[in-house]
Formats: C-alpha cells, sequence, structure tokens
C-alpha cells in the first residue's frame, strides 16, 4: 500500500481534489481510500461515502489537532491495509500552518488555491517546503497570470517539489497527479517511521485547560513577545 | 556544496533566490564571508527547535534547495507542431480525427456542454498517450512525450482565457506585470510591463493607467489586459480562449494579437464572428469530434458582412452607454 499525506489550508479543496484522483485510480484497477483527521466537526465523510470512496473521519476536538494526528497515524495505516487498498491517502485540515503530517518515506502533497494570496506560499510553512507535490487549485478562476505568479511563489518556496494545478470541479491535472501517486514507495508501516518536521511544543497553563488571562496565570512553555518600547 | 560554494557570498551570486531559504523558516541571513558548514554547525538550539530539526538535516536541506533551485529556469516548451489523434467517444466508436496545428493556427472548438470540449483540452495538457478515457493520443512535434516530459510540461502547455476568470491580487496593473515578468526571469522587467500596458490599452475601449488597481478594472479592460498579457508575458505555446464577451475589445484583434505571437489558439465559441476567424471547427458530439469543418471561402466571404453587423452594434451599444438614440437598419 501506498501512502500519501495530503495537507493544505482549509477549503483549498484537498477533498475535491481526492475525489477527482480516486476516478483517475479507479480506472487504472486502484483503490484509493482516505482517512481525514478534522479539528471540529467535518462533512467531508458523506461526500467520500457518497463516492463509494472507503473513508475513516477523526475528529480532534479539544487536543492540539497535530498530536491527535500523529497519535493515530498507524492505526489509520493499519485500517487501510485491513481494507486492502492501493492507496491511503491521509487527509489532515485545520492543522496550524506551522505544522506538516508530511512523513519520511511517504508521498507528501500540499494543496493550495490561487485565491489565498500571493504570500500564501511562502507563510504556510513545513506543510508545504516539505511537500513533494503542490497541487494548485481554483486557477479555472483567476488569471493565467496570476496562475503563473502564484505557481512561481510555490516554486521559490519549494523548489524540489513538483508543481501541478488540478481542477476539483473538471478534474483537469487529475491524471498527472494520478502519475506521481503511481510512482510513490510503497509504505509498508508506519511504526518507527519519522515525521518530516517535529510537532509544536507543548505544555503550557493553557494546554491544561486555564482560560484566564495575565501572567499570574501562565506556567511552563510560555514565550513572551518584544514590544518596541516608544523612547522617552 | 562547500568545494563548490566555499562562502554564502558565492552562492548569493551564482543563486541568488537561495536566499529564500533563510528568509522562509526565519533563520538569521547568513553573513556574506561565512562558510556554509560553520553557518549551520554555529546555530543555537532555540534557532533548531523553531525549524523543527537539527543542524546536520538543515544543511542537507538547504543543498537539496540548491540542487532544485536552477528548475526555476524551466520555462514552457517550444512547440513547432501538435497532433491530436483520435480515441473513441463516450457511446465506444472511433473518433476519426488526425489533427496537427502548428503555431498561428486557430481552430474553434463547437458544441453544447458536456459534447467533450473540457476532456479535449485536458488531454491537450496531459499530453494523453491512449491513457485517459478518451484514448486520445497527443503528440508534440510529431513525438509522444516520455512521463518526465509530460510532468515537466504539466501546467505550462496551456494557458487558459476564460471569461470566468478574475483578477483577485491586491497590487496595481504595474506592479502586477512587472511580479509575472519576474516570474518569467526576464532581464528588463518594466519594461516588458511597459510594453503589455500599451497593447492591453490598444485593445481596451476604454484607457487605464499603470497605478490602476488590478481589482479596479472594468471587465473588458481585464479582458484586455488578460490578453495582452498572455500574448507577450506568457510562456505557453498553446491558448485556450473560452467565449470572449463583447465587452468593448476588439475580439478578432485580440486573436490575431495571439496568433501573431506564436500561439496556437484553441477557441471555444459560439461567436460566429470569432469562430469564422478560425481556420477550422471541432465540433464536438458525445465526447469525440464528430466532425472537422475546413472555414469554407463561400463563410470567408460573409465574414466581411458579419463584421460590419458586429460594428453596427458596438456603435450602438456605445450610443446606448452615451445616451444616444438606438436605431438599427439592415442597409449601409
Amino acid at each position: 500500500m501506498q501512502l500519501v499525506t495530503v495537507a493544505g489550508p482549509p477549503s483549498s479543496g484537498k477533498t475535491s481534489v481526492l475525489l477527482k484522483l480516486a476516478a483517475v485510480l479507479g480506472r487504472q484497477g486502484k483503490r484509493l481510500g482516505v482517512v481525514k483527521f478534522d479539528c471540529l466537526t467535518g462533512r467531508d465523510k458523506d461526500v467520500f461515502d457518497a463516492a463509494g470512496i472507503p473513508c475513516a473521519a477523526g475528529q480532534s476536538g479539544a487536543l492540539c489537532p497535530d498530536h491527535f494526528f500523529v497519535c493515530n497515524a498507524s492505526d489509520a495505516h493499519a485500517w487501510g491495509l485491513s481494507r486492502g487498498l492501493d492507496v491511503l491517502a491521509v487527509e489532515s485540515a485545520g492543522l496550524c500552518n506551522r505544522c506538516a503530517p508530511h512523513v519520511e518515506g511517504a508521498l507528501a502533497v500540499c494543496v493550495v488555491d490561487n485565491l489565498s494570496g500571493i504570500d500564501t506560499p511562502a507563510k504556510i510553512g513545513p506543510m508545504l517546503r516539505l511537500a513533494d507535490v503542490v497541487a494548485v487549485t481554483k486557477g479555472d478562476v483567476v488569471s493565467q497570470a496570476e496562475r503563473e505568479v502564484f505557481a512561481f511563489r510555490v516554486r521559490r518556496a519549494n523548489p524540489r517539489a513538483t508543481v501541478l494545478f488540478v481542477s476539483g470541479l473538471t478534474g483537469q491535472g487529475a491524471e498527472a497527479l494520478a502519475h506521481v501517486v503511481a510512482g510513490a514507495p510503497a509504505t509498508p508501516t508506519l511504526d518507527g517511521a519519522s515525521l518530516r518536521f517535529t510537532m509544536p511544543a507543548a505544555v503550557c497553563s493553557y494546554c491544561l485547560g486555564q482560560r484566564k488571562i495575565g501572567t499570574d496565570h501562565q506556567m511552563g512553555n510560555v514565550r513572551k513577545m518584544d514590544f518596541p518600547r516608544e523612547p522617552a | 556544496m562547500t568545494r563548490k560554494y566555499p562562502t554564502f557570498a558565492a552562492i548569493w551570486e551564482a543563486l541568488p533566490p537561495a536566499r529564500d531559504f533563510f528568509a522562509a523558516q526565519g533563520l538569521p541571513m547568513p553573513a556574506p564571508e561565512a562558510a556554509p558548514a560553520d553557518y549551520f554547525a554555529a546555530l543555537t538550539p532555540d534557532a533548531l527547535a523553531e525549524v523543527g530539526t537539527d543542524a546536520a538535516t538543515l544543511f542537507a536541506r538547504f543543498a537539496d534547495f540548491l540542487a532544485a533551485l536552477p528548475r526555476l529556469r524551466a520555462d514552457a516548451p517550444r512547440v513547432a507542431s501538435l497532433t491530436v489523434r483520435g480515441g473513441t467517444g463516450k457511446d465506444g466508436r472511433p473518433e476519426r480525427l488526425d489533427l496537427t496545428l502548428v503555431p498561428g493556427d486557430v481552430v474553434a472548438l463547437v458544441g453544447p456542454t458536456g459534447s467533450g470540449k473540457s476532456r479535449f483540452l485536458a488531454d491537450v495538457e496531459w499530453l494523453a498517450d491512449g491513457d485517459t478515457p478518451t484514448g486520445r493520443r497527443v503528440l508534440l512535434d510529431g513525438k509522444t512525450a516520455d512521463a518526465a516530459g509530460r510532468l515537466a510540461a504539466s501546467g505550462r502547455l496551456v494557458a487558459q482565457l476564460s471569461q470566468n476568470m478574475h483578477f483577485v491580487m491586491d497590487l496595481t496593473v504595474r506592479e502586477f506585470l512587472i511580479a509575472h515578468a519576474e516570474s518569467r526571469l526576464l532581464a528588463d522587467a518594466p519594461a516588458a510591463a511597459e510594453a503589455v500596458e500599451g497593447l492591453a490599452n490598444a485593445l481596451a475601449g476604454e484607457p487605464f493607467g499603470p497605478d490602476t488597481a488590478l481589482t479596479a478594472l472594468s471587465g473588458g479592460q481585464s479582458r484586455a489586459l488578460m490578453i495582452a498579457d498572455v500574448a507577450r508575458l506568457c510562456a505557453s505555446p498553446i491558448v485556450l480562449v473560452d467565449e470572449i464577451e463583447n465587452a468593448g475589445i476588439d475580439r478578432r484583434k485580440a486573436i490575431s494579437l495571439l496568433t501573431g505571437s506564436g500561439k496556437i489558439v484553441l477557441m471555444a465559441t459560439h461567436d460566429p464572428l470569432l469562430a469564422l476567424t478560425a481556420g477550422r471547427r471541432l465540433v464536438f458530439a458525445a465526447g469525440a469530434v464528430a466532425a472537422v469543418i475546413e472555414t469554407s471561402p463561400e463563410e470567408h466571404a460573409s465574414l466581411a458582412a458579419l463584421a460590419e453587423a458586429d460594428a453596427k452594434l458596438a456603435a450602438l451599444r456605445d450610443s446606448l452607454r452615451r445616451g444616444g438614440s438606438l436605431c438599427f437598419s439592415q442597409e449601409k
């Protein structure tokens, strides 16, 4: 089984891209399944169910979504094996931009959309910087020039990556993505595999449920900003 | 790397975008005289914790980043000819098609929604090799592209101009055109930007200046700017035009601007005037090209009369805008 991590900002089109990818892989006789990690409730499982794509979904709720993801990654992999999948896509939204779910030895895909702003490729950090493939969506609503400028910024942030334009509407570009997925390494197990990027450090009093604001209520891993002072 | 680039100054000179590696991760910018190995070895535990890795891994990532930078220069492929060989339609019937287009050619794609125009374009864009639902084969310069060539061309082969497209960036016309020229790594970006502005203004009904915000352009101005930009600043050898609406721009001039820039133009249109500017029309039905119609001499002869009617309509629109009268007659 090949494991593919799929990360991207909320509403960037991850689910649509996976639906189109599943259709292309299906025509090639390969079965794609999805494990969807969400922060709060998500309705994406219904969408996958309706398309006949095996899907398991989990919500991190009160936990840090990144930690929730990594604690469940091996189990997600085992689920994929038990369902006899050829390709397991692990989709995560709502991870903060600091993090990335990408794993060494598994194909890492980042989904970003053309509407998200010209500085987004530089801003979203390791989920793009450490990806093998960047799928750029919503190219059908912006000008050709903006598509090109955006793709250039993506390449500058991660020159190693293969940049593909994928339309979640028409599926244009999904064949190219399927081609890259077909060449991805197999992931026999996730036990002992390494994340490409560390998870954020914890623990401070707010991790433990503190709601009060102010220095008196802050303990543990607390970092203070330097605010510029007006000269007297 | 240490042998090739003893200091960061040597790296900055050979590969200026290498600085992005540090800026994007919030790492301190290296001193020019520093040796790369020394810089990474001297990073503090705090700085390393911030980027989530150790010094050796970060150094290796920087080496990978440098090795990949020349890919930024990779531009769209040059295409002397584009060939599309037929596959099968949705009903399984063979598609009788062997079409070869060269730079400057214009073909119109006609047929109702769902007849297969989008799929045709997707086949061209992915250089289909009998491996898409249509079974079509697309050849560049008479040859099938290999896997690496297909991926490299992906997204660079076909530029798109559609009436659903809008400018969304919060930039002025000049800033935006310079950003586009810079993304092509052109030597003189401001000059390139100025040339596109001139062309766009020649196409647009109402002129606009370089300091106009992109998002404040009218429909016609936006379309004119997109067309001029694709003609001059976009490297893609093939342009798909999806129905240019009549927003005060000269549509035939727009198409000739594209062909004059050496593009192959595929035009999805149901506008008779535009369709007649094409040498051929591909008629789509049931997911396949059902017929290829060469523009006949009689049709060419109709072009003058159609253009005249179109000019009359344009004059009426103009009159309406100015608060004038609306009288139309078939006579001159």
